[in-house]
């Protein structure tokens, strides 16, 4: 077994992933700031809007889906114990991803692309921006075959056999990929892209916006489902125990991908291009899919308090305090947890049809995504991180209790720039301004919890800047220790058998999600055709 | 397949839980009216000052026949015009809202008048304000780089004392 491909294919897109991730921090921090109107000399909203749409894409794209890619290379490889599947394709893709985020990142950091990473026409970047966007994804369905191809060819090798739980998810998550990037694949290849080459002068901003909706929704569940992962194969090891339940985990990873790609639509809730009944229908979905987060905050918390009581913990609540703390892993997953019962509760309020009327776009949305994205997930990220490194790199890692400060002030930061920012949007503050010029009294309100948000940021950035350290100092240490550790997959705490094959496959799945699509997209995306719509220009910002 | 009885129980408390949401969310949309705005009324946001409706002259807040309040809107860089206007409390409003450019989004914070303005689409919303006040009216979706500069004021005054705007047989304001 060549195991030193899937190592160097993790390594390699996990770097690409975490620079783009430190250099977004930098942003970000100079995002508070320039806002809040401390300083004259930042105001600039060229700069500002500039900034905010790289730190977007940063975070959004590059950051989620090399960290995606290498931890998948790995995941497969190290749970079916083959190799990567066809490397030279792998890397192809690789380069192709890299190669699209730079030609992304030179309009996005000269000015030419401030359109945010959301891309609303028709407002209009540069060609470069959006080809490299594209490129992007394309070099990603490189990693999505691969994943398909190593799953379907280790089930025809292992017949009647249950695929690991780190395979399927992965797998999972790579069908769920496909299915979500199409609806932004489409809006590029049909209208974005011949309406920035000036071969159609105008575009149509009704469908444009309904087909992004198609991927809006499902994309953070591509991010969520490596933490997710985690979870359920990584953390009850870690914490001394078993997994609670194997099935279930399954049953969650089906119902999470299958429902969040039907229900894009709560994007769309203030839209006057959609009818409220498709709303209503995308209403109920996006409930539906809150259903697998629920089992799996029990599921982890299940396998952690047999973890807790293993180690002598009593009472109640007396298993929470035995627990490893100490452990970098199952540090994360308790501070995740905290952070996505916070975010999810923000979230259900965003779900809930009309009453997302008060704080739609206002400065409570990306409050709600930093928690639940920033927080929730990329805490993961670091966890994972932090336990593959030393084995990636054959060298300990150089500090522990470094790592413990790094995760304990990135959720403290994060506790400290998220709740001020939901606050200001129940106080009316929009999203996306970079000075407040309102001319109203109310805007007094604001100024501190914008201060506090300042604040936030540093301890944020100050924590990025460690974990960035402590993964340099541990690969590049001069040690000659050498770390002998291996992968562990959690054991279930009931060994899986007689396994229906509705948990072992994903092909009956995509069938399901292909009619759930045609349902719930079929009309809403035909209507621009039998609409007597009007399309609009390009405009430059 | 092993499920456990534990988590059984919880299933069904989520479920439970999850369709007390829907329920809730259903009864407000289906019996009290409480709906995002969804018109799909198509409009040419290119000619709007050739359209009846959005054309200069017919901007702002307007009494029907029947006493019904429709306030006409447009959206544009970098503002909603007209700029500012007063509206009675504790009334049904029915706000029209266009764009002349680009994308927009209009909210007045601390009530639930919100929406998307989407060029092409007319955005109609029905809504009353309980408190009067002096509200600003806020672009909430980024635009272009003056977004920060987007916004109108709206007054909502006491029922009694707001005096509808006259329009004259021109169809302009006095």
């Amino acid at each position: 077994m060549n195991d030193n491909t899937a190592k160097n294919l993790a390594l390699s897109h996990m770097w690409v992933a975490f620079i783009a991730f430190i250099l977004a921090c930098f942003m970000g921090e100079y995002q508070v700031l320039e806002r809040s109107g401390l300083f004259e000399i930042l105001s600039s909203p060229t700069v500002y809007f500039a900034s905010v749409s790289t730190h977007g894409v940063l975070m959004a794209f590059v950051l989620t889906t090399f960290f995606i890619m290498g931890f998948g290379y790995y995941t497969a490889s190290t749970s079916l114990k083959v190799p990567v599947w066809n490397k030279q394709l792998a890397w192809g893709g690789f380069s192709l991803a890299l190669l699209g985020t730079v030609l992304a990142a030179i309009p996005l950091l000269t000015g030419f692309a401030s359109v945010m990473y959301t891309f609303y026409p028709p407002i209009q970047a540069a060609f470069v921006f959006y080809l490299g966007a594209t490129l992007l994804i394309v070099g990603s369905w490189v990693w999505c075959g691969i994943m398909i191809v190593m799953f379907l060819q280790w089930k025809q090798e292992n017949p009647g056999k249950t695929i690991p739980l780190a395979m399927f998810a992965t797998t999972m998550n790579a069908l769920l990929w496909l299915w979500t990037s199409a609806g932004v694949a489409l809006e590029s290849l049909f209208l974005i892209v011949p309406w920035s080459l000036g071969w159609t002068d105008t575009i149509d901003v009704g469908m444009a916006r309904t087909l992004f909706a198609w991927t809006l929704h499902p994309i953070v569940y591509f991010w969520l489902l490596p933490a997710y992962t985690a979870f359920y194969v990584f953390v009850p090891k870690q914490a001394g125990s078993f997994l609670f339940s194997d099935e279930l985990a399954r049953a969650a990873f089906i119902v999470l991908v299958v429902f969040s790609l039907p229900i894009g639509f709560h994007h769309l809730y203030m839209d006057p291009e959609q009818a409220k009944g498709w709303k209503m229908l995308h209403g109920v979905g996006t409930f539906v899919v809150a259903i697998p987060t629920f089992m799996t905050g029990f599921t982890v918390i299940a396998s952690l308090e047999i973890a807790g009581r293993l180690r002598g913990g009593k009472g109640l609540f007396g298993w929470i305090g035995s627990l490893p703390w100490t452990n970098t892993m199952v540090l994360s997953v308790i501070l995740s947890l905290l952070m996505l019962i916070f975010g999810g509760w923000g979230g259900l309020v965003n779900a809930s049809y009309a009453m997302n009327a008060m704080i739609h776009n206002t400065a409570w949305v990306p409050g709600h995504f930093h928690l639940i994205f920033a927080g929730t997930t990329v805490i993961m990220y670091f966890a994972i991180a932090y336990y593959l490194w030393p084995i990636l790199t054959k060298k300990p890692l150089y500090s522990n209790n470094l790592a413990l400060v790094q995760l304990w002030t990135w959720f403290i930061g994060m506790s400290i720039m998220t709740t001020p920012w939901h606050v200001l949007g129940l106080l009316g503050q929009p999203r996306r301004i970079s000075s407040v010029v309102y001319n109203n009294l109310m805007t007094l309100s604001w100024k501190p919890y914008e201060l506090l948000m300042i604040l936030g940021g540093l301890v944020l950035l100050g924590s990025a800047c460690l974990f960035i350290y402590l993964l340099v100092k541990t690969q590049f240490n001069a040690t000659t220790e050498v770390f002998e550790g291996q992968v562990e997959y959690a054991e279930p705490l009931h060994a899986v058998k007689d396994l229906p094959e509705y948990l072992n496959d994903i092909k009956l799945w995509n069938k399901v999600i292909a009619v759930f699509m045609a349902i719930s997209f079929g009309i809403p995306i035909l209507q621009f055709f039998f609409l007597d719509t009007y399309d609009s220009s390009a405009w430059g910002y | 397949m092993h499920i456990d009885p534990l988590e059984k129980k919880w299933a069904q408390i989520v479920l439970a839980i999850c369709a007390l949401f829907v329920g809730i969310i259903m009864i407000d949309a289906l019996f009290h009216g409480v709906n995002a705005p969804s018109n799909v009324e198509t409009i040419d946001s290119a000619k709007l000052h050739l359209s009846e409706e959005f054309a200069e002259d017919n901007l702002g807040v307007q009494v029907d026949a029947n006493g019904d309040i429709t306030v006409r809107m447009v959206a544009g860089r970098y503002s909603f015009f007209p700029k500012k206007i007063a509206v009675p409390a504790e009334t049904k409003l029915t706000f029209r809202w266009v764009s002349i450019d680009v994308l927009h989004g209009v909210h007045i914070p601390m009530t639930n008048m919100s929406t998307m303005i989407v060029p092409g689409f007319v955005a109609q919303i029905e809504t009353s304000f309980p408190k009067p006040g002096n509200y600003p009216v806020l672009c909430n979706e980024y635009c272009g780089l003056g977004h920060d500069h987007m916004w109108s004021k709206i007054d909502v005054v006491e029922k009694d004392q707001w005096i509808a705007p006259q329009i004259s047989s021109t169809g302009v304001k006095e």
